[in-house]
C-alpha cells in the first residue's frame, strides 16, 4: 500500500481558507447574495405574475412564430398544462426563475471569458483545466462551500447551478469563434478592420449559431442542477422530487421529474429555433 | 528625397518575405544570415523583388501556385508583413506605418479581392458592399446610397437583399468587386478574383472588369496563374517563380520573348493561340483513344450568359 509517513492532507487548509473567505469577506458575498436574491426576486414577480392561460397562450404564440408547424405548435402548450394539472404550475414557476438567473449569470461571465480564450492561447490553457474540473466535481462539493458563503437559500443554489452550467457556454463561444472562416476574416482585415471591429463585426456573429448551441447547452444543464440545488433549499420542483424520495413516494416524484423534463423540453424546442435565426439562409 | 512623382503611384524596392521559425534578424546584405536561414529550413516566399505601377495601371503578377504571388500582393497591405524592402504607395512606405496608420491606409487608400470571396455569411449583398464604408464609419444612410450604385454598376440590381450562399460564383464575386470599388481607392488588389469560376463565367467577369476599368480608371494589381488572362487584362506583367520576378514588361513582350525557359513553358499555350494557329498542344480530347467514333469536336456555341439568372 501507499506509504504511511507519505500521507499528506490538503483538506484542513482548504477548510480554514474557507472559513477564513466567510469571516474577511463576509459583506463582500453578502452583498452579492443580495444583488442576486434581488435579481431572482424580481424575475419571479413577472413571472408569477403571468396567469397560467396567459402562459400558455404566449407559450403557443412563440412556438408558432419560431416553427409553423401545427403539431409543434400545440404541443408545448399542452406539455405546460400538464404541469398545472398536477398542482406544480406555482413551484415550476419558481424553477424557472432561478434557471433564467443562473443563464443570464452564466451567460454575463462566460461569453467575454469565451471571447478571452478564443484571442489567447494561455487563458485558453489555463481555462480549459479549470472548465474540466467544474463539470466533473460532484456537485455536492461546491454545495456545501456554497451555502457557507451564501447562507440557505436560493443564492447559493443559483452559484453551484452556474459553476455546473457555464462550461458550456464558454467552449462553444471559444470553439464558435476559432472556426470562424480565415478567408472572411482576411477579407475584413484587408478592408481595414480594428480587433474590436473584427470582434463585433465578423467573429462573433459568425460564431452565433455555435454560440446559441453552447447558450442551450448550458440551460438545460442549468435545469437539471436544479434539483441537486434544492438540497440547499433552493425550492422549486427539485424540492417536490426531494420530498418524494424522502417518502418514496414514486408517483409524487414521476410527477415532479415529469415536469422537470417538460420545462426541458419546451426550453430547448424553443431556444434552437431561436438559434436558427442567426444561421445564414440557404438556397 | 521626398516622391512627388504622380506618374509611379505604388513602387515597391527590393522586398523579401521569409516564412520560417527565425525570420526576425533577417538582412539580405548579410549572408551569414542567409545562410543561416537557409540551415533553418526557411522559405523565401518573396525574394527581392521590386516593380513600379503608374497610376491608372494594370499590373498583372503571374505565376504558378506557390510562386509567391498571394504573399506579395498580401504584402501591399500588409496582411502579411514582410520582412525587408521599401513599399511607396502615395510617397508614404506601408512598412513604416504603425498599427493605427496601417488601419488607415487598409480603409482608405486600397482595397481588395479575394479568389474565395470573403463574404459574410449572415449580411446580405447591401451589407457585404457597404462593410468597408461601415468599417470607416459612414453613416447608415450614405453606405446604402453608395452600396446601391457599386451594385448597380457591377450588374446585381435586385438582388440587394439576398445572401452570399444564395449567389453563384460569379455573383458572388461581383459582390467583391462592389465591394471594393465602393471604397473609391487608388489601388484595386485582386488575388486571383477569377480562377474559381468556370470558363464561361471568367470570361464574363473578365469583360466587367474591362468595362469598369474604363469607367473608373483605377491602379489594378491583379494576380493569376492564368496567361491568356493576364494578356487580356494587363498593361504590364510580371513573371513570378519561387518568389522572384523572372520577367517584366507588356503581356506583348513576354509572350513574344520569353525571358527564359520556364516562362517560355507558360507562353507556348498563348502564342499558339494568339497566332492563329488552332492546333493546341496534346491534351484533353484530343486523347481519341477514349473515343469510338472520332466525332469532331467543337467548341460549344456560348451562350449569352445574362448578369443575373432569375
Amino acid at each position: 500500500m501507499f506509504p504511511d509517513g507519505w500521507h499528506y492532507n490538503v483538506a484542513p487548509y482548504i477548510n480554514s481558507f474557507v472559513k477564513w473567505l466567510v469571516v474577511a469577506w463576509g459583506p463582500f458575498f453578502e452583498a452579492i447574495s443580495n444583488l442576486v436574491l434581488g435579481m431572482l426576486l424580481q424575475i419571479e414577480a413577472v413571472l408569477k405574475g403571468v396567469p397560467w392561460w396567459a402562459g400558455i397562450i404566449i407559450i403557443t404564440w412563440i412556438a408558432w412564430r419560431q416553427t409553423h408547424n401545427l403539431l409543434k405548435t400545440v404541443l408545448p402548450g399542452l406539455l405546460i398544462f400538464t404541469i398545472g394539472m398536477f398542482g406544480l404550475w406555482e413551484v415550476a414557476v419558481e424553477t424557472l426563475g432561478i434557471v433564467i438567473v443562473a443563464v443570464l449569470i452564466s451567460l454575463l461571465i462566460g461569453l467575454p471569458m469565451g471571447i478571452a480564450m478564443s484571442s489567447s492561447e494561455r487563458f485558453n490553457a489555463v481555462n480549459t483545466p479549470i472548465l474540466d474540473a467544474m463539470q466533473t466535481m460532484p456537485s455536492l462539493v461546491y454545495l456545501i462551500p456554497a451555502l457557507m458563503l451564501f447562507g440557505l437559500g436560493k443564492v447559493p443554489g443559483v452559484f453551484a447551478t452556474v459553476i455546473y452550467a457555464l462550461p458550456p457556454v464558454v467552449r462553444l463561444t471559444n470553439l464558435g469563434i476559432r472556426q470562424v472562416s480565415w478567408d472572411v476574416q482576411e477579407a475584413a482585415l484587408a478592408f481595414g478592420a480594428s480587433r474590436w471591429q473584427m470582434m463585433k463585426e465578423v467573429r462573433f456573429p459568425l460564431a452565433m449559431p455555435t454560440i446559441m448551441a453552447g447558450i442551450n447547452q448550458t440551460t438545460m444543464m442549468a435545469l437539471s442542477m436544479v434539483v441537486i440545488a434544492s438540497m440547499i433549499g433552493a425550492g422549486g420542483l427539485g424540492e417536490e422530487v426531494l420530498k418524494a424520495t424522502n417518502r418514496v413516494d414514486v408517483g409524487k416524484g414521476f410527477e415532479a421529474g415529469w415536469a422537470i423534463v417538460v420545462l426541458a423540453i419546451v426550453i430547448d424546442r424553443i431556444s434552437q429555433a431561436a438559434a436558427k435565426r442567426w444561421e445564414p439562409p440557404q438556397r | 528625397m521626398i516622391e512627388t512623382d504622380q506618374d509611379r503611384l505604388l513602387k515597391v524596392k527590393g522586398l523579401w518575405k521569409v516564412f520560417g521559425r527565425n525570420p526576425i534578424n533577417f538582412d539580405p546584405q548579410d549572408t551569414d544570415s542567409m545562410e543561416s536561414l537557409r540551415d533553418d529550413g526557411a522559405v523565401l516566399a518573396v525574394k527581392d523583388v521590386s516593380f513600379e505601377v503608374k497610376r491608372g495601371e494594370v499590373f498583372v503578377i503571374m505565376g504558378l501556385s506557390g510562386s509567391g504571388k498571394s504573399t506579395l500582393i498580401r504584402c501591399i497591405p500588409r496582411l502579411v508583413d514582410p520582412n525587408w524592402g521599401e513599399i511607396n504607395i502615395n510617397g508614404r512606405n506601408v512598412l513604416d506605418m504603425d498599427e493605427k496608420e496601417l488601419l488607415e491606409f487598409r480603409r482608405y487608400e486600397t482595397a481588395m479581392v479575394f479568389q474565395h470571396y470573403g463574404l459574410l455569411p449572415h449580411c446580405d449583398v447591401a451589407r457585404n458592399v457597404a462593410f468597408g464604408l461601415k468599417l470607416r464609419g459612414v453613416t447608415p444612410r450614405d453606405r446604402q446610397d453608395r452600396a446601391r450604385q457599386a451594385i448597380a454598376r457591377v450588374g446585381l440590381e435586385g438582388w440587394e437583399h439576398h445572401y452570399p450562399s444564395q449567389l453563384s460564383g460569379g455573383m458572388r464575386q461581383r459582390v467583391g468587386i462592389a465591394r471594393a470599388l465602393v471604397q473609391e481607392t487608388d489601388i484595386l488588389l485582386m488575388d486571383e478574383p477569377f480562377s474559381g469560376l468556370d470558363p464561361l463565367i471568367r470570361r464574363e467577369m473578365q469583360e466587367t472588369l474591362i468595362r469598369l476599368q474604363k469607367e473608373v480608371n483605377k491602379t489594378i494589381i491583379f494576380v493569376t496563374h492564368d496567361l491568356s488572362e493576364a494578356a487580356r487584362l494587363g498593361d504590364r506583367m510580371a513573371v513570378m517563380r519561387q518568389g522572384e520576378f523572372v520577367q517584366q514588361g507588356t503581356p506583348e513582350e513576354v509572350i513574344n520573348n520569353p525571358a527564359d525557359e520556364y516562362v517560355e513553358r507558360f507562353v507556348f499555350d498563348e502564342r499558339q493561340i494568339l497566332s492563329g494557329n488552332k492546333k493546341r498542344p496534346p491534351f484533353g480530347p484530343t486523347q481519341k483513344t477514349r473515343f469510338k467514333k472520332s466525332t469532331p469536336i467543337t467548341p460549344a456555341p456560348a451562350p449569352l450568359a445574362a448578369a443575373g439568372r432569375r
